[in-house]
């Protein structure tokens, strides 16, 4: 295989951006595919050029209409992302087949670890050891010999999906069934198996990159423990809990697996570390780059992507172990659109504010840029954030402070949480097990004090101030709410929450304003800049350039810790547009209407479960708040529907039963 | 409103001024201190003002769902957008409530620069006193003048009955006869701010009232007269008669709200045009109205990414300037100095006529033509502010005049040197000149200077008041010395003696009597003037005033009356 000069990626989002990103520093020309939901994204509009996908509903995993785009843009490689076709071993050889170059690892290899009861099979063939587990979760004693706590499994799954957690005898029955309707829905292939569960666990696995011509290292293991429903959250490397030996001993046992397996590219050895004891055991084998990457990548000073594309081009890897060293400490952490707070719903809506702080100095993988919109169909991943630091407590505040500054709103995220992980004295003190979030329960969204939303609202009154100066059409140069004579001091009401702050400020000569909240104590302000996107201002002497956005009769203003949301509420309301109290029940989240289990008319029970939405493929129950009558649907079964559309409007029962 | 295409950015070309004030000196700091102590008082009667008929009457009104006038008036105006009040001191010195029950001024309404005029419901419910006609015939002026929108809050008991009744005494304490006299020529007039109303319909000056309650008898034709109208349900009453004048005329019985009631006139009668819920809503329609008159401007404003320079000399220094003694020199440039653009001043002739300081500057980016006195007018100075109004009409350049003049040169030398003449060109020129006019009196304002630097009764625009201002036919020493004169003359003809002692105790009693009667308070609350502004706003004021006037075109004056040269 000669020097390639062009590749396809197929996929989407941060990953298409980020292999997109190497693969034109190498010189080569990048093409992307996309569907409609995708068509306004950062990746379409920077790829040198992108065809759209017509099958809507196969998408990503229309194979065929994938190798035809690569033909038809006359490029010479396809580079899988992860995910998706990633690990399809029949996609990888019809790429083959095709004539183009498959940036991974061979299709057999990838066929073989793919089944994750072969893997392991494979592994206690290379000397490496496993998890007690079974095939054959109906035989006799099977359960028993893996022992309680355990897991169901998908043999063909991946990402937490068709996986249930054991805790009795009891439950094994039920949880089976279910995993196995999960994993056929999800993956068409029914069959589970059973794993001891590791209580108290470390995901730690390691990476490796191997040439087609023997050439074989590891780059290091990355810790992967902090998890919300086995979804990574928080990735770094080296792994707290990993000293030389142990890494030594991992690592050599990855590269025994890696050699029996005949191992081309990069892949990702898993392995579970039981802290009470520091054994491993091997899990599985991902035959593609991981999500986590850029932890080794700024550790090692080794580009994945680069490599990837070397190796597939034919390039030896012209390096051995020794040379591979590593420096400091990295930590990546998942942004996801998704509702920390009520439990990990997936959020949608459009960024209205997306704009990632310049310093601290952090890697920002973002699929996203403020205008996108964050839809329902596909992983609400909307950035990899990653720090590099001499330390790891340095790497971790680092971490935190960008997702800090990060100016963002317009969609529901897990950031704050993420924020507060980081900044957790367990976090800091190594104390990372996959229990990390249920045993630690860090505080899933920002915590802001009444002096900080005070001074928060303050900001955003000023900034609206200087909104209505600077569109002012005529006296625009007049000073702010210039008068002779007494009129009311200007003011603005702000939602936060359920709760309105009324932010009362008048000019003063000398260029300040006086401010105050609800009536509290008059703070003096100066604003020493007003733009679009920005209020530099003081307030009793404290100083700070903060990034707002304004969305609509919303504003994004910059707190200390993150980013607080205000409606504005309106000056003027006109009459019959008034939001109605009560009555009506919203969707908690964006998705589809699997169910509608009442009609017009049907008195129901508080506590009911009246509609049945999904959403990432998780079901979610809406139920009645209280005792009522179901005075109209507005729903239907199948249709999509937005976060906060009301689906049916109920009527509460009177006193004497009737509604 | 689809503002017109911003003017070409053509800055003057002119130097700063200079300073020589000296801001360390004693004479700078006793004037500062003694313009501090008048502002003070200023905010004190603003603020009594602001009270209108009080607490206990603000209350009543919220407790039946109403607002306050002035909040009225600060929902409808932008967010953050000014508001020029004009008159806020009316009836100060008279037994009426400060500002005459009634609020008028200039403020922005969804983009357009519109005259605001309301009643006061918690002054005696609104009833129109003779303050607040003469604020009503102003504001029906302003928007009549400066062609912007004219948007009424009607909310008013009507005519004063109580002179029949013999009930009350808010009327300055005159008895019954005098009342009954002033009555009716106060009713008289009245009917001219109707004729008014219609007037600027016809000029293509929108016209909205909002009703917000009571609008009886003379005071329906508000809604009557205007283009837009606007009732509150439950709480406008448009009627020509009341329920119980309506008895004792048909003996019909009838309630408010079947005779004249919000619902009655939007959907029976058709004299509502909108109907609002409440008075928030009415405030929003009121907006909605104004936003849709597709107002344009008669001039364009200045190309809004420019920012004008402030000026370079501070304008706090503005407060050591004047002395209350006017008698104290003040350099007129010393005042351009600290209110125009960049402290850029052109002027014109500086070594000719010196007491007649005129030239050219901008302020808040609108061109002007600046005439301030340095002194006494001199023949030599009314030629050359008679030729300077000629070229700013010329290129259509509004004036403002800083009034600081004791009057024109007396003398026999003047008289020879032809001051009458060189006077009157000036007046005629001022009288004739058609661009508009702004008055600053920062000083005195005396006799026919008054008229020459384009007083109120010069069909200026607008005119402003520094406190330290003083308004008479002449200075206090000057008046109760020609007295004495007179005295002395008519004693010495009927061959009396003149009591030297009690002659020195009357002049000192007139000149004490005159100054207070010159003051800019006594001024302001007989609404000669549009109010009394702190100096330091002077730029501002001046910049808002520049900025409503060209809402009308700015064109100079094509002919003059005969300059007798």
């Amino acid at each position: 295989m000669g020097v390639l000069t062009g590749v396809l990626v197929a996929n989407r989002g941060e990953i298409a951006r980020r292999v997109f990103r190497t693969a034109r520093a190498m010189g080569l020309r990048c093409v992307a595919v996309y569907v409609d939901a995708d068509a306004g994204a950062p990746f379409v509009a920077e790829a040198d050029e992108a065809v759209r996908l017509h099958d809507q509903a196969s998408g990503y995993l229309d194979g065929p209409a994938i190798i035809a785009a690569a033909r038809a843009t006359a490029v010479d490689a396809i580079h899988p992302g992860y995910g998706f076709l990633s690990e399809n071993a029949a996609f990888a050889a019809a790429v083959q087949d095709g004539g183009l170059v498959w940036v991974g690892p061979p299709p057999a290899v990838i066929e073989a670890m793919g089944d994750k009861l072969a893997a392991k099979r494979a592994a206690e063939a290379a000397g490496v050891a496993v998890v007690p587990s079974s095939d054959d979760p109906d035989a006799h004693g099977a359960a028993d010999g893996v022992g309680y706590p355990l897991l169901v499994k998908a043999a063909a799954g991946g990402g937490g999906k068709g996986m249930r957690l054991v805790e009795s005898p009891g439950e094994l029955p039920e949880a089976v069934a279910a995993a196995r309707r999960e994993a056929a829905g999800a993956f068409g292939d029914d069959r589970v198996f059973l794993e001891h569960h590791v209580a108290r666990a470390r995901h730690v696995e390691i990476q490796i990159l191997g040439d087609g011509h023997g050439g074989l290292v590891h780059l290091g293991e990355r810790e992967c423990s902090i998890q919300r429903r086995h979804q990574k959250i928080v990735e770094e490397s080296p792994s707290p809990a990993v000293g030389d030996d142990l890494r030594a001993a991992m690592g050599d046992a990855a590269l025994r697996l890696a050699r029996a397996i005949g191992y081309v590219s990069a892949g990702t050895v898993e392995f579970l570390v039981d802290d009470a004891t520091g054994e491993f055991f091997f899990l599985e084998v991902n035959t593609r780059l991981q999500v986590e990457h850029p932890v080794t990548e700024e550790v090692t000073g080794i580009d994945l992507v680069r490599e990837q594309l070397r190796v597939a081009a034919g390039e030896p890897l012209g390096y051995g172990q020794e040379a591979v060293t590593f420096a400091g400490h990295a930590v990546e952490a998942r942004l996801y659109a998704e509702d920390p707070a009520a439990g990990f719903l997936p959020a949608s809506g459009t960024l209205a504010a997306f704009a990632p702080p310049a310093e601290p100095a952090v890697r920002w993988d973002a699929g996203v840029a403020a205008g996108s919109v964050v839809g329902v169909d596909f992983d609400p991943m909307l950035a990899k954030v990653v720090a590099h630091a001499p330390t790891r407590a340095e790497a971790a505040g680092r971490l935190a402070r960008g997702l800090e500054r990060l100016h963002l709103g317009g969609v529901v995220t897990n950031r704050d949480l993420l924020a507060a992980v980081l900044r957790h004295p367990a976090f800091l003190a190594g104390d990372t097990t996959t229990d990390f979030l249920d045993r630690v329960d860090p505080t899933p969204t920002l915590e802001l004090g009444e002096a900080e939303l005070e001074r928060v609202a303050a900001l955003a009154a000023l900034w609206l101030q200087g909104e209505n100066r600077a569109q002012a059409l005529v006296l625009r140069t007049v000073p702010s709410g210039w008068r002779i004579g007494r009129l009311p001091a200007p003011s603005v009401a702000l939602a936060h929450g359920e709760r309105t702050l009324v932010v009362r400020y008048r000019s003063r000569r000398d260029g300040t304003f006086g401010v105050d909240v609800d009536g509290g104590p008059s703070r003096s302000a100066r604003i020493h800049r007003w733009a679009p996107d920005t209020i530099d201002a003081e307030i009793d002497g404290r100083r700070a350039a903060v990034p707002v956005t304004r969305a609509g009769e919303r504003l994004y203003v910059q707190a200390t810790r993150g980013t607080v949301g205000l409606g504005i509420v309106p000056r003027f309301v006109v009459p019959g547009t008034e939001v109605s109290g009560t009555g009506g029940l919203a969707a908690p989240m964006p998705g589809v209407v699997l169910d509608v289990r009442c009609e017009v008319g049907d008195v129901v029970d508080g506590g009911q479960t009246l509609v049945v939405l999904e959403a990432m493929k998780m079901e979610h129950q809406v139920q009645a708040p209280a005792d009522g009558v179901v005075a109209e649907v507005r729903v239907a079964k199948g249709q999509h529907i937005e976060n906060g559309a009301v689906l049916l409007v109920l009527d509460p029962v009177t006193e004497d039963g009737t509604a | 409103m689809s503002p017109a295409p911003p003017s070409p950015v053509r800055p003057l070309l002119a130097p700063p001024l200079p300073s020589s004030l000296d801001v360390g000196g004693e004479a700078f700091g006793r004037n500062r201190a003694d313009m501090l102590e008048q502002l003070a008082e200023l905010d004190e009667l603003l603020d009594a003002a602001d009270a209108g008929g009080g607490q206990e009457a603000m209350e009543r009104l919220r407790s039946r769902g109403k607002l306050p006038i002035r909040e009225r008036i600060a929902a409808v105006l932008d967010p953050d957008s000014p508001f020029l009040e004009i008159s806020p001191l009316a009836g100060y010195g008279s037994d009426y409530a400060l500002g005459g029950g009634m609020v008028v001024g200039i403020g922005v309404i969804a983009g357009v620069e519109c005259v605001v005029m309301g009643n006061d419901p918690s002054v005696q419910a609104g009833a129109l006193t003779p303050y607040a006609l003469k604020k009503w015939m102003r504001a029906l002026e302003l928007a009549r003048d400066n062609r912007i929108p004219y948007v009424s809050f009607v909310e008013s008991a009507g005519a004063d009955l109580r002179v029949e009744t013999g009930a009350g005494d808010g009327g300055g304490g005159r008895g019954g006869e005098a009342r009954r006299r002033a009555q009716t020529s106060h009713f008289a007039e009245t009917g001219r701010s109707f004729y008014e109303l219609i007037e600027l319909s016809k000029l293509g000056v929108p016209t909205v009232c909002v009703v917000f309650g009571s609008s009886t008898a003379g005071g329906a034709y508000q809604p009557g007269l205007s283009d837009y109208v606007i009732t509150v349900r439950e709480r406008s009453k448009i009627f020509l008669a009341g329920p119980p004048l309506v008895k004792m005329a048909t003996g019909e019985e009838s309630d408010d709200e079947a005779l004249g009631g919000a619902e009655l006139h939007s959907e029976v009668s058709g004299l509502g045009d909108y109907l609002a819920e409440d008075e928030m809503d009415a405030i929003r329609l009121c907006r909605e109205v104004v936003s849709h008159l597709n107002w344009r401007k008669g001039e364009p404003d200045p190309d809004p990414s420019t920012v004008p320079d402030e000026p370079l000399h501070d304008p706090e220094e503005l407060l050591g300037l004047v002395s209350q003694d006017l008698r104290q020199a003040v350099d007129v440039r010393e005042v351009i100095a600290r209110v125009v653009d960049g402290s850029r001043f052109e002027a014109f002739k500086p070594r000719y006529g010196s007491t007649m300081v005129c030239g050219w500057a901008e302020i808040h980016g609108y061109p002007v033509g600046i005439l301030g006195n340095n002194g006494v007018i001199y023949p030599d100075s009314a030629e050359k502010a008679a030729h300077f109004i000629q070229l700013c009409n010329q290129v259509d350049v509004p004036l403002v005049f800083l009034q600081n003049i004791t009057g024109y040169m007396v003398g026999r030398d003047y008289e020879g040197a032809g001051i009458i003449k060189k006077g009157s060109q000036m007046i005629n020129a001022v009288a004739n000149s058609t661009v508009p006019h702004l008055t600053v009196i920062f000083g005195a304002s005396y006799g026919a200077g008054t008229y020459g630097m384009s007083g109120r009764a010069y069909g200026n625009r607008f005119t402003f008041l520094w406190p330290t201002a003083k308004i008479a036919v002449m200075g206090p020493k000057q008046i109760a010395g020609v007295m004495s004169q007179v005295r002395r003359g008519r004693a010495a003809r009927k061959g009396l003696p003149f009591d030297e002692e009690e002659d020195a105790k009357i002049v000192a009693a007139v000149e004490e009597i005159q100054e207070r009667g010159s003051r800019a308070l006594v001024a302001t609350g007989a609404i000669s003037d549009d109010g009394i502004i702190d100096p330091r706003d002077t730029r501002t004021v001046l910049g808002l005033c520049l900025s409503v006037a060209r809402n009308r075109p700015v064109e100079g004056a094509e002919g003059y009356g005969v300059f007798r040269l």
